[in-house]
């Protein structure tokens, strides 16, 4: 930065004589522009304690804050174009509008995930994962029975629901990568269309085809954990699809053509070729996959409606499943059961962030450790 | 070479070579299309089985009156149903959802994109994926219990001072818990990571020599960003919020706990009341034939509107010079 050379135009004598300009680069942070912004700051809460005091009537901490914040942008944009001018000084003010709105978007998260587990811990004992609702009763403590019917419930819905989807949703990729039909036009677009569909629709979809004519006549069409992972399904299908279908874009294609130049068929080339060099991204797209639709409640108001009991059996009777055991303690009116809610919903919460964890592992990028890898034999 | 060969004369014969697929290669191509083809026939059935189970409904009110009328009551006889309160309460929440959220996720997107170091981008850039993944439940019972009674203070804020802007004006002694103000604040931190995400990729592909030639002509870091990353993402901006849009139409289970879900035209987004399609759905599960069959109709309303703000989000974003190749 040192060796940049200082601008040689000089300055207007009618300029000069008033100020000396100091050319800088804007980017750099000075002992003086620190000092500016701190200055900044203590003048804008000083100004906006007075107006609050003087006023008389606020808005709370939340208005105090948001006023001082908007006198701190003016405060800034002046003195910044007092200093260095006004081209500075707007890129000074959108610097901070942007640092500060996106550390403000990171409250809300912390603040959730802290809230979810300090109201979790303290209705969750190891009791929950081994008992179910059995003989609870709105006088006893939140501690008392356990949500392990819902536990089994949602392993059962989403196991099935990944076993309807992954053969399809992967094949799916497949046609819209490999093949050249005409159809792959409207199969993408549609696609598209089916991971913007509510879930709710989806399991509005289940109940209207197959729960409505055919519950009568056999406990199959029930409310049932198997009309859920039906639902599920329906909600996990395009997740899956489009990732595998991004990961398959992503295998070389000179690949695929040592493969067809050795004498495979396509469908072996995919077999033997694109599926195993795809096959971490696949596996990502799979816990994606469930990350989507474990934490969904909506479809599954129609389909498994929920139950209080253990039912280890999906494909007969009402089950419960997480999402559903947290939905419906949290409406009811006693204070016990809205803390057993508070025990599924962090339980939940770490299901779906360990997923997410899980996914970012497998997915990781693996050029770097490989490099290193091949440094250390080489050396 | 085989001698029979060298001793006949020597003839070129073409080679012939096979290229019709093998009876594999056959079977391969119609299993994917296949599955290619159910995916397309399982969302035509999704509107042709709500239409099919929405036909008493509509017959029994009309299709202009169902589309129309603001009330839903079964009670009486013959029953007055109609979605125009729920479709005004669902646009209203989207709406209100989408202008807090669109201003924080373009600022979270260039922060990701052009403000933050390249390490921690990787780790901000799964911040936000993160923030895609938490259950609309969880966020729900926390707009819900935690979020809701601190906002009531800057709604009475806004009555009071700004009640003459007619959508900030509330009735007399109204309760202002379980608004649409509140229920949009809470969809806004749903849809603002699909938002960001979208948007991020599209500022991600600016062409780094527009941006370096705006820097070497002198610009700022901000007037790099006004003269060359916000106009090239305009498409992606736009396009990423349509389908914020269509996420904030069919968002449900946090709805269904925020508001009353009474159906009602009101443009008061302040006071207490409103209703949603998804969230009204979501509160009469399991109810007569009746009013199971009007919320299929309700359901296919929602349907072909989520659909249409969906498509043309990917419309908008596929045409868009930056969003060739970007997935929505």
């Amino acid at each position: 930065m040192s060796s940049v050379q200082e601008p040689t135009l000089a300055p207007l004598p009618a300029a000069s004589a008033r100020r000396e300009r100091i050319p800088r680069r804007p980017r750099e942070y000075t002992a003086i522009d620190i000092a500016t912004m701190v200055g900044c700051a203590l003048s804008a809460v000083a100004i906006c304690w007075l107006l609050f005091d003087v006023l008389g009537q606020g808005m709370g901490w939340f208005g105090f804050v948001v006023v001082a914040f908007i006198l701190y942008l003016v405060l800034q944009f002046f003195v910044t174009s007092d200093r260095l001018g006004v081209m500075a000084a707007k890129d000074r003010v959108a610097t901070t509008i942007v640092t500060t709105g996106s550390i403000v978007l990171m409250i809300p998260l912390v603040w959730l995930i802290g809230y979810v587990t300090v109201k979790g811990l303290q209705a969750l004992r190891p009791t929950f994962f081994v008992k179910d609702q059995t003989g609870i009763t709105p006088i006893l403590p939140s501690t008392a029975g356990g949500g392990s019917h819902a536990i089994v419930g949602t392993i059962e819905q989403v196991g099935l629901a990944l076993l309807w989807s992954l053969p399809l949703g992967l094949l799916a990729a497949i046609f819209l990568n490999e093949s050249r039909s005409k159809w792959r036009r409207p199969v993408r677009i549609f696609v598209d269309a089916m991971s913007g569909l509510p879930s709710i629709v989806a399991g509005l979809f289940i109940f209207a085809t197959l729960i409505l004519p055919f519950a009568k006549k056999s406990s199959l069409f029930s409310f049932n954990g198997f009309m859920a992972s039906l639902a599920l399904a329906m909600v996990m299908l395009p997740t899956i699809t489009r990732t595998v279908e991004v990961v398959i874009r992503l295998v070389p294609n000179g690949l695929r053509e040592a493969g067809l130049a050795l004498g495979a068929s396509r469908a072996r080339t995919v077999w033997s070729v694109v599926i195993p060099t795809a096959r971490t991204g696949i596996t990502t797209a799979v816990v994606l996959g469930i990350a989507r639709v474990v934490g969904e409640t909506a479809p599954l108001l129609f389909t498994a409606f929920g139950y209080d009991l253990m039912n280890k059996n999906p494909f007969s009777g009402p089950q419960e499943s997480l999402p559903l055991f947290v939905y419906r303690n949290i409406r009811k009116p006693d204070v016990s059961a809205i803390q057993r809610g508070f025990a599924g919903a962090l339980v939940l919460t770490f299901i779906v962030l360990a997923l997410f964890g899980v996914a970012r592992y497998i997915g990781r990028d693996r050029s770097r450790a490989q490099a290193r890898r091949l440094k250390r034999t080489r050396a | 070479v085989e001698p029979s060969v060298s001793a006949a004369p020597r003839q070129r014969t073409p080679r012939i070579v096979h290229d019709e697929p093998t009876s594999v290669d056959r079977w391969f191509d119609r299993i994917t299309l296949g599955s290619g083809l159910l995916v397309l026939l399982l969302l035509t059935l999704v509107g042709v089985f709500l239409l099919l189970r929405s036909r008493e409904a509509f017959q029994v009110t009309g299709i202009v009156n169902f589309l129309t009328r603001e009330s839903w009551r079964t009670d009486v006889h013959p029953p007055r149903i109609g979605v125009l309160g729920l479709l005004v309460g669902t646009v209203m929440v989207a709406l209100v959802a989408i202008t807090i959220a669109m201003p924080f996720s373009i600022i979270a997107a260039l922060f990701i994109a052009e403000y933050a170091s390249p390490r921690s981008r990787r780790y901000l850039t799964a911040l936000v994926d993160l923030l895609a993944a938490i259950p609309s439940l969880i966020f729900g019972i926390w707009g819900f219990l935690v979020l809701s009674s601190q906002i009531v203070p800057l709604s009475e804020w806004l009555t009071t001072h700004l009640g003459w802007i007619p959508i900030f004006a509330t009735d007399a002694g109204a309760r202002l818990t379980g608004s649409v103000f509140i229920a949009g604040i809470v969809v806004a931190f749903m849809v603002v990571p699909i938002i960001t995400s979208v948007v991020r990729e599209v500022f991600a592909q600016t062409p780094p020599g527009e941006k370096e030639a705006a820097l070497a002509l002198g610009s700022t870091r901000w007037g790099m960003i006004r003269a060359v990353v916000l106009p090239y993402g305009r498409g992606g901006i736009i396009g990423g919020g349509m389908l914020g849009l269509g996420r904030a139409l069919g968002e449900t289970i946090a709805v269904a706990l925020l508001l009353p879900q009474v159906p009602e035209v009101s443009i008061k987004i302040l006071q207490n009341g409103g209703a949603t399609v998804a969230g009204f759905i979501a509160q009469r599960a399991g109810g007569d034939p009746f009013t199971v069959s009007g919320l299929m109709a309700a359901g296919l309303v929602l349907f072909v509107m989520t659909l249409a703000t969906n498509m043309i989000a990917s419309v908008v974003v596929a045409r868009s010079r930056s969003g060739a190749g970007v997935e929505v």
